[in-house]
This record gives structure tokens, C-alpha cells and sequence, in this order.
């Protein structure tokens, strides 16, 4: 495997994935803003107010914590949680939120757009919009804003507006798909803050970097804390963000174990799954070539988790390059283990996951009690439960006596 | 002259052309005729498979007939990101009904043992064209007698996947400029054009706001400075009287999101047949007399 660090390509590429698939519309902006961001990449500046925003706004570095409960329960590998959830505004969007909101208003950008399907990535626009005085549109998926309310109503608190999106099955690629009609259509104004580790080039590579925060930082803690790199590192994916963020600053670093869980649903056989990796084919959508879920005329196919943040039939294209070379296992939980793996930790660690990043422990689950207690494994704890509380009550809700949230 | 005859005048001169140089294609032709005619050309957009194959024959059938001179005839995809909401529940309906890349290739075979001058230029998305397999659909798109393509998510910067292979089948890939495309990018995005130039009238997805004429007018007369191609203009072109201001200085002008709209208003198949050849033929007689007086 070659320079894994040094891709994207001048083209955005990732092998072959990747790319700048939009509208001609698009892309005299989409090339200003990959000439924005490498500059402000190399400006001390930038890098200053973006680390000051870090640390007293964000509230970085987020802990790595040993969980000593979780590691005795499972009888096997030492876990240690990477505590994103403990971000301003609950996970781990926000790092790439405030990336780019100062390069929004670096470009003199007046409008903020995003998609968001859990609403973590809508809630975590929405506040750095507040913060830098932004108006800001976030589109989300009409089934997303019924089974996510406390997060539309967070949004809306703001100052946001939340625009429900009808089309598909009202889900994140709708969301995603109507904010690129907004953008097209208010290209000279608008700044599109993307969410995750896909869209047209420079965007997964710019996320990426936003993100990588976590995994610099988990690099130092565990030098600090053990002396020595982890065995392995476990995040779940949906777009890929908070694993990428997690997994790239150790790319290089060939004893580092990397395993991406993506949302199995009802099972990646069942067809009622996100398991792009795991259950889909190459193809072009949201402005990049990567793996998607779709039929055999390249019709894309709905995704199905119970996570509203998993819930999206592509992937970034770094995934998909990484899965290609085999450099990161990508596997897949189920909802059913990810609701069992979400009550484990509650009561093992008195934490509240997202049902996104129970996807990530429910991997745990079934590695850690067959590993040695010296191996050290790094889950990145992505987000918190908090939102989830209606969809986890509608599925457990008999079990402890509550009907609803 | 009725529509039938000008069509008749379209196939003398493509003949003409022929005999004397057989590589000219049919929008080469079509643009040729209708520059000897004074008039610019009527494009017509509608999904194939909508809202059902049957229905959707007979419409692409009549086109010609109803005075359309180029047919855009779309390929559906799931998410059309570049297209507003009316292209947007045409391509589901044809989904719905089973619309598929092979059937629409079908489609354009059987156009073609009727009528062997009309250009048809298929516009769409990357993704169903690529699952097809790039080399094979080139390959079945020129068997069936498609002229061109438009694909709207396929920008200069990735001609190695579609554009240049297009050229080896010889099938036009007809660029898109928009009001973005500044004169820095205009070279590139003109570099490897060919058939004609859609110019996208407004930032935006189809079926939006009309944009102003003189703007446009600026606009199409800036891109004459750079390429011969004829310059086709769309996006937000709804009504005959629009058609026409357009038509005076552009060498062609695309109605998609009216025509299509007439088929989910329709009561019936036949009924969205009688409406969409209707607004044809409306647009046909305002797009041939539009430079008449002045």
C-alpha cells in the first residue's frame, strides 16, 4: 500500500474513488473552495483560531477513557472510549463544523446550508451558525424529524430552519440530495457545510482533516497512558467521519488493527441494511464514485438502520479505497446487536451511546472477549443517546415499563 | 408550412449533406436546416418510461409530427439532484412503472425505424449509465440511434470516463454552461464540446424561475465569442411567448418541466398525449415565426 496519507490525488481521487461528479454549476465554487482550503490548511492563522475554537468552544481534548467495567465484562482486551460524546453538542460533528464554518466566513459566505439524518450533524451546524452569526437552512428527511424530534427542536432553538424533505423515503439521501438543489440554486452566497466524508472532492479529504483531531489526539493519550500505540480501533460508519477522523492519523502504522462497523439492519442478507461495503457495488452519487447500495440499472436502493445517522446507501471514498486495499476490516452489526450492545454500556459504564456508535460496541461485543487483556482497543465513543431516546423507548420501551419518551 | 413539411425540408437537407460528406450527423444537419430556415430549433425534454413505456411511446412517436426538431429524451434515475420537482416525480413515476436503461435504448430503436432525422439526445445522470457499463452503452446507444448525450453530473474535469469514449462511437457529449462558468473556465468546459452548447439560463434545478432576457441575451452572445457550436438555451423556458423571446438569438431553446407537468395533470394516457403534443405545437408555431419581425 503507497503513501496512504498523502491521497486524495490533485483530482480528489482515492484509487478510483472519489472525484468531482456534480453540475457544471457547481464546480467554479467547488474548485475555489479546494483552493480556500489549502491555503488556509498551511495558514497559522486559520490553524490558531481553529484550535482556539477547539478547546474552549468544542471543549477538546475529549478523554480517552478506560473502561474498566466494559473490559471486565467482556473478559477479554483492555477497551478504552474515546469520548466524543462529550463534545459541545454531544459528538463528534461538531469538530468538522467548526472547520468549515471559518472557512465559510473566511470566504465571505453569508448562508449556511447542511443535510443531517440523526440531527446530530443539523444540531451541530446549527450552533456554529449562532455562534458566527449565520442564518442557516438544514434539510432533513420527513421520517428522520419524526423518529429525531428532540434534535429538530434544538436545531430550531438555534435560530435554524428545518426543512422537512419529502422525496424517497425522506431519509439522509434526500436530505443530502435537496440541500445540493438549494446550493445549485444559491451557489453565490451559500456555504454548504457537509457532513461527513463524501460529496465532491475536496470535501471527504477536508472532513477528514477536521476530524482527525480525534485521532491525534487518541495517539498521544495512549502514548501517555500505556507507552505505546493501541492494537486496534473500532468506530462505526455510516458516511465515515468519525471513523476516518479516528483511523487516518494511523493509517501508516501497519500493527494498528482498524475495523469500521457499518449498520447491518435487519441483516446484511435481508436487504434491509446500510452496509454499503458489505452488501453494495461501485457507483456515482452525491459527487463521488464509491461503494452504494443499488440495483443492477443503477437505481439507488434505500438504506434501512435504526440509526438515523447510519442510515445512508453510500459511503466516503476513502472507505472504499481502504476496504479495496484491505488496509481497514469493514464489518457490520445489526440493529438487534446494537440495542443489546447500547443497554450493556449504560449499565456497565453509566454512559448513554448513540444508537450510532452502539453499532461500534456491539462489534466490541463479539472481538474483545476472545482478545488478551493486553491488547489495548479504541472505541470511538462518537456521540451520545440523548436523541435516541423515542426510537430506543419504541423498541424497549415494554421491557422498562415506558410506552413513550 | 406545416410541421411535417419542415420536417421533410430537415431530411432533403440532411440528405444533401450526406452525399456529400457522410460523417454529418443529424444534429449537425438539423442546425444546418434550420439556419437556412432562420428559426431556431425546439427542444423537447421528457423522461422516457413516463408515466408508463406505453404512454410514453406514443408521446416520443408524436414529437416530431407536433414540431419538435431535437428530442432530449431523459433517462430516470432515483435522485436526480439537478432537477426540481416536476423531472423529479417524472422519474419515479417511470421507475415505478418499470423504466429501465435497457428499455429506453428500446425506446430510441423503435423511434428510429419511423423517423432516421430527428436528433435524440439522452440526458441524465453518471451512476445508471456507468452500471450499464460504459463501453456497452456507447456501444447499444449508437446501435439504437442516439446522436447525443447530456449528463448532468459529468463536468469537464472527468471527460476520461464518458466524453471521450462518446467521441470513439461518434455520439455527441453536448456541454452545459452555466451562469458560473466564468471566461477563466469557459476554455475548458468548451474543450472537448460538440453536437451544440446547452447554456443553463439560471444558477438552479430545472423547472425554476424564468431568467431575465436580456441577461441571456448577453450571456449567449459572450459564449458566441468562443465556440461554433450552435448554443441551445434551458432551465425555467415554460411558455411560447418565453420560447420565442429566447428563440430570436439563441440557436435553439429546451422546454422540459412544462411539457413534462402535462403528464402528471393528465386524466389518461391519451389525455397527457393530447396535452403534451398540444404545448408542442404551441411552442412549434412560436418558435418558427419568432424571428419574423425583427
Amino acid at each position: 500500500m503507497n503513501k496512504p496519507l498523502s491521497l486524495p490525488d490533485a483530482n480528489g481521487l482515492f484509487g478510483s474513488f472519489g472525484g468531482r461528479f456534480v453540475a457544471e454549476t457547481l464546480m467554479p465554487l467547488i474548485l475555489e473552495l479546494q483552493d480556500e482550503y489549502a491555503t488556509a490548511k498551511n495558514d497559522p492563522e486559520f490553524q490558531r483560531q481553529l484550535a482556539y475554537f477547539q478547546g474552549d468552544y468544542v471543549g477538546r481534548p475529549s478523554p480517552l477513557y478506560f473502561a474498566e467495567r466494559l473490559t471486565e465484562h467482556f473478559g477479554g482486551a483492555s477497551i478504552y472510549l474515546k469520548r466524543e460524546e462529550l463534545n459541545h453538542t454531544g459528538a463528534h460533528k461538531i469538530n468538522n463544523c467548526i472547520g468549515q464554518v471559518l472557512l465559510a466566513k473566511q470566504m465571505g459566505k453569508k448562508r449556511i446550508i447542511a443535510e443531517t439524518g440523526a440531527g446530530m450533524h443539523g444540531v451541530a451546524t446549527a450552533t456554529v451558525a449562532a455562534r458566527f452569526g449565520l442564518p442557516c437552512v438544514i434539510y432533513m428527511g420527513a421520517t428522520d424529524i419524526e423518529r429525531q424530534q428532540p434534535n429538530v427542536f434544538r436545531m430550531k432553538l438555534l435560530g435554524a430552519e428545518v426543512i422537512p424533505v419529502t422525496s424517497g423515503t425522506g431519509t439522509l439521501k434526500d436530505a443530502m440530495n435537496e440541500a445540493l438543489r438549494d446550493w445549485v440554486t444559491n451557489v453565490d452566497d451559500t456555504f454548504y457545510i457537509i457532513g461527513t466524508v463524501a460529496g465532491p472532492h475536496p470535501y471527504p479529504a477536508m472532513v477528514r482533516d477536521f476530524q482527525a483531531v480525534i485521532g491525534h489526539e487518541t495517539r498521544a493519550q495512549m502514548l501517555e497512558k500505556q507507552g505505546r500505540l493501541p492494537d486496534s480501533l473500532v468506530a462505526c460508519i455510516g458516511g465515515g467521519s468519525n471513523a476516518m477522523g479516528l483511523f487516518h492519523p494511523f493509517l501508516n502504522d501497519a500493527d494498528v488493527k482498524m475495523i469500521g462497523v457499518e449498520a447491518g439492519g435487519k441483516g446484511v442478507n435481508s436487504g434491509l441494511h446500510a452496509a454499503s461495503l458489505n452488501g453494495g457495488t461501485p457507483g456515482v452519487l452525491h459527487g463521488n464514485r464509491t461503494y452504494l447500495l443499488q440495483n443492477e440499472d443503477g437505481q439507488i436502493i434505500d438504506a434501512h438502520s435504526i440509526s438515523a445517522g447510519l442510515d445512508y446507501p453510500g459511503i466516503g471514498p476513502e472507505h472504499a479505497w481502504l476496504h479495496e486495499q484491505g488496509r481497514v476490516e469493514y464489518v457490520s452489526a445489526t440493529d438487534d446487536e446494537a440495542l443489546e450492545a447500547f443497554q450493556i454500556c449504560c449499565r456497565q459504564e453509566g454512559i448513554i451511546p448513540a444508537l450510532e456508535t452502539a453499532h461500534a460496541l456491539a462489534e466490541v461485543a463479539k472481538r474483545a472477549p476472545t482478545l488478551p487483556r493486553e491488547h489495548l482497543m479504541v472505541v470511538n465513543l462518537s456521540g451520545r443517546g440523548d436523541k435516541d431516546m423515542m426510537s430506543v423507548a419504541h423498541h424497549l420501551g415494554d421491557k422498562f415499563g415506558v410506552k413513550n419518551v | 408550412m406545416s410541421a411535417l413539411q419542415e420536417s421533410n425540408v430537415v431530411e432533403e437537407s440532411r440528405l444533401v449533406e450526406e452525399s456529400s460528406m457522410n460523417t454529418t450527423s443529424r444534429l449537425e444537419a438539423c442546425f444546418t436546416a434550420l439556419k437556412q430556415q432562420n428559426r431556431p430549433a425546439l427542444v423537447s425534454y421528457l423522461t422516457a418510461g413516463d408515466p408508463d413505456a406505453e404512454t410514453s411511446r406514443r408521446l416520443l412517436q408524436g414529437l416530431p409530427e407536433a414540431g419538435v426538431d431535437i428530442i432530449e429524451l431523459g433517462m430516470p434515475f432515483s435522485d436526480p439532484m439537478a432537477d426540481g420537482p416536476a423531472i423529479q416525480k417524472a422519474a419515479l413515476r417511470a421507475l415505478e412503472n418499470g423504466q429501465t436503461q435497457a428499455k429506453t435504448l428500446e425506446m430510441v430503436r423503435q423511434f428510429r425505424e419511423q423517423n432516421s432525422t430527428t436528433p435524440i439526445v439522452l440526458m441524465g445522470y453518471y451512476n445508471p449509465i456507468y452500471c450499464y457499463g460504459v463501453e456497452r452503452f456507447l456501444t447499444d446507444a449508437a446501435k439504437a440511434g442516439v446522436d447525443g448525450l447530456i449528463v448532468v453530473d459529468l463536468p469537464p474535469e472527468h471527460d476520461e470516463e464518458l466524453c471521450q469514449p462518446a467521441a470513439q462511437h461518434g455520439i455527441d457529449f453536448i456541454r452545459l454552461a452555466t451562469p458560473t462558468t466564468d471566461a477563466k473556465r469557459l476554455p475548458k468546459v468548451l474543450a472537448n464540446a460538440s453536437g451544440f452548447i446547452y447554456y443553463v439560463s439560471v444558477a438552479g434545478v430545472t423547472g425554476g424561475s424564468a431568467p431575465t432576457p436580456e441577461r441571456l441575451e448577453s450571456a449567449v452572445n459572450q459564449l458566441r465569442e468562443h465556440t461554433p457550436l450552435p448554443i441551445s438555451v434551458g432551465f425555467g423556458i415554460r411558455t411560447a411567448e418565453q420560447a420565442a423571446t429566447i428563440g430570436r438569438f439563441s440557436d435553439a431553446v429546451v422546454v422540459g418541466s412544462a411539457l413534462v407537468d402535462c403528464i402528471e395533470y393528465a386524466s389518461s394516457g391519451d389525455d397527457a398525449v393530447t396535452r403534451v403534443h398540444g404545448l408542442v405545437k404551441e411552442l412549434a408555431e412560436s418558435v418558427r415565426g419568432c424571428r419574423e419581425n425583427g
